[in-house]
């Protein structure tokens, strides 16, 4: 079971509620359909200015790895306040701690509501029933 | 198609056992890795790894007319292949566009195996046939009951070597072919050939024994650092090694002329006429554009279908494109004009929506014998 801290995409993307912010990373489910389990895969991440205005669903970035090219999506729309610019120098850390250390943007969201997102159970089942 | 549609090898359970990644290729269910790719790519330039490609499609042409028959359906000199050699070749339609690339053994005037792509082979087969007309040959489709299994990398003749009996494969010369006991199997057909840059073998055999082969292999290669590879680091060595795709480099739409397949490709007198011959024979005349090595130095991997710009001018796309753990840079096949086709050009990739330059190079990035 993943954290239910925290709301999923069906995109697997994970959104947490922390202060007035939520912070958005992606699921161990994502990096490891990534890299197949070797970090070393993973290629490059890009990510947002600070600053940049979203709305929900938009896409803030990319993810790449030997094989393939994802796109990371917005679980809310509203303002990037913080990136997390060593991610892009240390694409491990998302293999290391996708729940924390792993973390990509802080967005202060214009509605904080996340009952649109996936819980841990529905998430979990969603996963599941795709493979 | 559904996975469940997808056809299996004999040695699919292996795989999965094995912990590969199982995907759709060319209506198989075939492994695309098992570690790292970039860890198994390296794995065949330093020691050896071991290639299920029990899905391929292997066809035998036989009877009187076998050569004539195929010097005039595929673009090589099959007549000239000296006996117990292998050339590549390609079947054409009229227009020159190829219908598959191939690799032809000629055991003798009257017997020619032939190996074709898993997605063409049965577009090959009923080309084939429908192209008989007076020869007298019978066109066998084996693919079902033969394994192949591929050993590459400079360890594969130390690998391979012990479970042969009765044969020193270092008399085996490069695009050469013969026939000896492997594991107790009499009449495996081993041959020096493969799709990775590297030396190392093919070998076909009856499907019921894959399991067995694939197990002595792993076990007599682990001193040699032998270890399965999967279809992900194949597309990696091949590219790094300039060997064409097809659905890639070559297909109807694009010629092995302009692809740089000239060594595959015979006008001779002698050989007669075949299928696609004055259009490639025109094309030859005048390329408009020609199959190049991109690089580029931005962490961005080169991907099949980005667009290529010089300046406001969209120029060509990517074929073909990896991360190259040989060269340690990002490499990608592309067609460009034959202007543009030079190395040391720089052109600029569009990824989603950003720029990146590359530089064009010649192909092949990677030579084992040309360094």
């Amino acid at each position: 079971m993943r954290p239910d801290d925290r709301k999923y995409l069906d995109s697997h993307e994970w959104a947490k509620l922390e202060g007035d912010l939520i912070v958005v990373g992606i699921t161990d489910f994502a990096v490891e359909e990534l890299s197949n389990g070797n970090e070393g895969d993973l290629v490059y991440c890009d990510l947002p200015e600070v600053g940049r205005e979203i709305d929900q669903g938009e896409t803030f970035g990319e993810i790449e790895s030997v094989k393939a090219v994802s796109d990371l999506n917005a679980p809310v729309g509203g303002e990037i306040v913080e990136v997390n610019s060593d991610m892009m120098e240390h694409l491990e850390t998302l293999a290391e701690d996708p729940w924390k250390k792993g973390w990509l943007i802080k967005i202060k969201p214009t509605d904080p509501s996340m009952d649109h997102l996936l819980g841990a159970e529905a998430y979990e089942q969603q996963i599941t029933a795709d493979h | 198609m559904t996975d469940a549609d997808l056809k299996q090898t004999d040695l699919h359970e292996v795989h999965v056992s094995s912990g590969a990644k199982m995907v759709p290729f060319g209506g198989w269910s075939m492994p695309v890795q098992y570690a790292s790719i970039l860890d198994e790519a390296r794995r065949v330039r330093e020691h050896v790894g071991l290639f299920d490609l029990g899905h391929m499609g292997r066809i035998e042409v036989t009877g009187p007319d076998a050569t004539r028959f195929l010097d005039s359906v595929v673009t090589s000199f099959v007549g000239k292949i000296p006996i117990g050699a292998i050339r590549y070749g390609l079947v054409c339609a009229e227009d020159g566009g190829p219908l598959d690339d191939l690799l032809l053994y000629r055991s003798s005037d009257e017997d020619v195996f032939v190996v074709a792509n898993a997605s063409n082979c049965a577009t090959v087969l009923a080309w084939l046939n429908d192209h008989v007309g007076a020869h007298d040959v019978t066109i066998t489709d084996r693919s079902a009951e033969l394994a192949m299994l591929a050993l590459q990398g400079p360890k594969s003749q130390d690998a391979l070597q012990p479970l042969v009996e009765g044969k020193d494969l270092g008399e085996v010369g490069y695009y050469k072919f013969t026939f000896a006991t492997v594991c107790g199997i009499p009449n495996v057909r081993i041959s020096r050939t493969g799709y990775t840059g590297e030396d190392g073998f093919e070998l076909y055999f009856p499907c019921a024994e894959s399991v067995r082969v694939w197990n002595a292999l792993i076990e007599a290669g682990a001193e040699h650092g032998l270890a399965p590879i999967g279809l992900g680091a194949r597309d990696t060595l091949r590219l790094e090694a300039g060997m064409p795709l097809y659905g890639h480099e070559i297909d109807r739409e694009h010629n092995p002329v302009e692809a740089g397949l000239n060594f595959g490709i015979s006008f001779k007198e002698e050989k007669g006429d075949w299928i696609g011959r004055a259009a490639l024979a025109a094309v030859k005349e005048s390329p408009k554009r020609k199959l190049v090595g991109i690089t580029t130095e931005g962490k961005r991997v080169p991907r099949e279908g980005y667009l290529l710009f010089d300046g406001d001018r969209e120029v060509g796309h990517i074929c073909s494109g990896a991360v190259s753990p040989t060269l340690n840079t990002n490499i990608g096949s592309a067609y460009l004009p034959v202007e543009l086709a030079v190395a040391g050009q720089t052109i600029d990739m569009d990824i989603r929506g950003k720029r990146q330059q590359c530089v064009v190079c010649d192909l092949p990035f990677y030579s084992r014998t040309r360094k």
